[in-house]
């Protein structure tokens, strides 16, 4: 797995700094009071990592069990479920592409060639030299009717073709 | 409507009439529209009135299973003697489905108020919401409206002032299509791996953390406001086909279609017509190879057999297939079904928990088989081991996400078996 560029993500991960302070913890605090148990508060804690950090680093998940009462072993038993925690640095821009049948039968390998081309990635899951994009294989992400939807950080866009992938691409620096 | 299309005069619009109208997603915008009327009407209903109401009105779940909305709640204990929990599965993944999506981002109130309703009747202080992660936009209007509900007493400790609690909270996912299973969904907002449980013992006996627990789709919950507005027999009466189906359906039509979109139509409508008159027709002009009507999970159907069925349960089981999640896929016949069914049966291995043996092996199995069909090196022995496994795979699991994997698989070997007698005669291969 390639580390992003240095220097240009959005997120710098500064792997020692705890994640839990100030208005970090805040958050946590208001999550836990809506369940009746602290583990409950995992998946909402990763998200509050990965918001923050760009990723979900070893260290992390250390300071995420230590403030959930859980063990380093269980939490990254839980990261390693999920697709969505990024285990690794990724680009600035993280794009996911559905490729599932709807899509596919639309045109998403056309997307998916384009895209790669488009932001310098070799190939799927990693990240482009510039450290700009990392560009990732989804399964179905629920917009069928609006093949293909591509995913960009918390971007949700529809209808995307392969020529209309250079001027998406463009729109992200 | 057939979002995002104009409404067809041949809709039936009730949990659709608001797509596309961003003001019906304010709480403002939301009242001017009638919203939260059955809400106040419910609180002043007694819980087994609400039950009654919702189990007369013959709804059915429309996460799948097609599972008597009111009769599940009936199941929940009448005595409190723990917390009891409504879950609202927001995690829509099946592919081919896309209307969750819709509701959830234009008519977010919608669903506030049919959970609410659902909460009080079956004593539920706490709603959890699961999203999936993927639905950032969805996520963000929800909380938004959740917001404006909190701000004017429709949810928190004195619900309009009738001394009810509700809560409710967004749990996001965080990318596992698993977790809308109702279990796994369970086991996610518990903070655990998304493993679907053994059933039993049920979720109204013990779900989240071990207390009763009901769980419905979000298509279900939004239906709610309206049979408790408008009541159940005239719920009941939308339905062209049969008593055991009623109400309208959200069928979300994708693939090769003219119009892709949501349909909304009443119970027993013609699938013929939804797919050519309602949504275009097949796209360029081509003719039809074959659907599924309810989903990736559901068997496919033949062009001719889609011809004469009926969209409600009954319809579709009688066409061989199911209604499913009414995530239409349709394929032209211009399509490579064998190339289709490899990457669905990849999807499922992709998804598969991999708690049994036989949905972990079989998923993956399956795959590699029609893999090597697609390289050329298929073996006319393959076809028969093909149906080997799905028979393995059906029936012996923990969940049905194995058999969902060997019902789409088998079905397209039984329907388009010349399709992969011609990559296995041929040699033909093509890039997997
Ligand atoms: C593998 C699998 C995935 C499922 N995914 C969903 C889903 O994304 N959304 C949903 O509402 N139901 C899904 N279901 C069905 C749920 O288990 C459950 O039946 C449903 O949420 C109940 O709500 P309903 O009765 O209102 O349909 C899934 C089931 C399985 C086996
Ligand atoms: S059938 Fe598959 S997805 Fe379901 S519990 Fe078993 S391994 Fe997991
Ligand atoms: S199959 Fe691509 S979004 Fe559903």
């Amino acid at each position: 797995m390639s580390q992003a560029g240095t220097g240009t993500g959005a997120h710098e991960p500064s792997a020692a700094a705890p994640v839990f302070e100030g208005a970090a913890r805040r958050e946590l605090d208001a999550v836990l009071k809506k369940y009746p148990t602290a583990q409950a508060a995992l998946l909402p804690a990763l998200w509050i990592v990965q918001e923050r950090q760009g990723w979900v680093s070893p260290g992390a998940m250390a300071e995420v069990a230590e403030v959930l009462g859980l063990t380093v072993a269980y939490v990254k038993g839980v990261v390693t479920f999920y697709t969505m925690y990024h285990q690794h640095p990724v680009g600035k821009h993280f794009a996911q592409v559905c490729t599932t049948s709807p899509c596919n039968l639309c045109g998403a390998e056309g997307v998916v060639a384009a895209l790669l081309k488009a932001t310098g990635c070799k190939r799927m899951g990693e990240t482009s030299p510039d450290g700009l994009w990392t560009v990732v294989e989804a399964e179905c992400l629920g917009a069928c009717g609006f093949a293909t939807p591509v995913l960009v950080d918390d971007d949700l866009i529809e209808s995307v073709t392969a020529e209309s992938v250079p001027a998406l691409v463009a729109r992200y620096r | 409507m057939g979002y995002p299309h104009p409404s067809h005069p041949r809709e039936t619009v009730l949990l659709s009439r608001h797509f596309g109208d961003a003001e019906a997603r304010g709480l403002a915008g939301w009242m001017t529209r009638g919203g939260y009327q059955a809400l106040e009407k419910a609180l002043g209903m007694s819980r087994e009135q609400v039950i009654e109401e919702v189990k007369a009105s013959g709804v059915r779940g429309r996460g799948g299973a097609g599972f008597p909305a009111g009769v599940k709640w009936s199941f929940m204990p009448k005595q409190k003697t723990k917390p009891h929990y409504l879950c609202v599965n927001a995690d829509e993944g099946e592919p081919g489905t896309f209307k969750d999506r819709e509701l959830l981002r234009w008519t977010p109130h919608a669903l506030i108020e049919g959970s609410a309703i659902c909460a009080y009747a079956i004593q539920a202080e706490q709603v959890y919401i699961y999203v999936r992660g993927e639905f950032t936009e969805p996520i963000r209007v929800l909380q938004a409206a959740l917001d404006e509900a909190y701000a004017k007493g429709l949810l928190g400790a004195n619900v309009l002032g009738r001394g009810v609690r509700i809560d409710m909270t967004i749990h996001r996912g965080a990318g596992a299509y698993i977790c809308g299973e109702e279990t796994a969904l369970m086991n996610s907002i518990e903070g655990k791996r998304g493993n679907p449980r053994i059933k039993p013992p049920f979720p109204a006996a013990a779900g989240l953390w071990g207390c009763p627990t009901t769980i419905n789709n979000v298509e279900t919950l939004c239906a709610i406001p309206h049979i408790l507005e408008k009541g159940a027999a005239w719920y009941k009466g939308l339905s062209l086909s049969n008593p055991k189906s009623s109400g309208t359906k959200l069928f979300s039509v994708c693939g090769a279609i003219a119009k892709p979109g949501n349909y909304e139509v009443t119970m027993g409508f013609p699938m013929k017509d939804l797919l050519y008159d309602l949504a275009g027709g097949i796209k360029g002009g081509r003719k039809l190879k074959a659907v599924q009507p309810g989903g990736s999970s559901v068997p496919f159907i033949t062009a001719e057999e889609a011809d004469g069925a009926l969209l409600d349960y009954e319809g579709c089981v009688a066409a061989g297939t199911q209604l499913g999640s009414g995530g239409m896929i349709v394929y032209d016949d211009a399509t490579d079904i064998v190339y289709q069914v490899m990457r669905l049966a990849q999807f499922y291995a992709h998804e598969s928990c991999a708690q049994c043996t036989q949905c972990r092996e079989g998923t993956a199995w399956t795959t590699k088989i029609l893999q090597r069909m697609l390289r050329g090196e298929g073996r006319m022995e393959d076809l028969d081991l093909l149906f080997d496994l799905g028979e393995q795979m059906t029936g012996k699991t923990i969940c049905v996400l194995s058999d969902s994997c060997a019902a789409a698989v088998v079905s397209a070997i039984r329907k388009f078996r010349p399709d992969f007698e011609a990559y296995i005669r041929s040699g033909r291969a093509v890039a997997v």
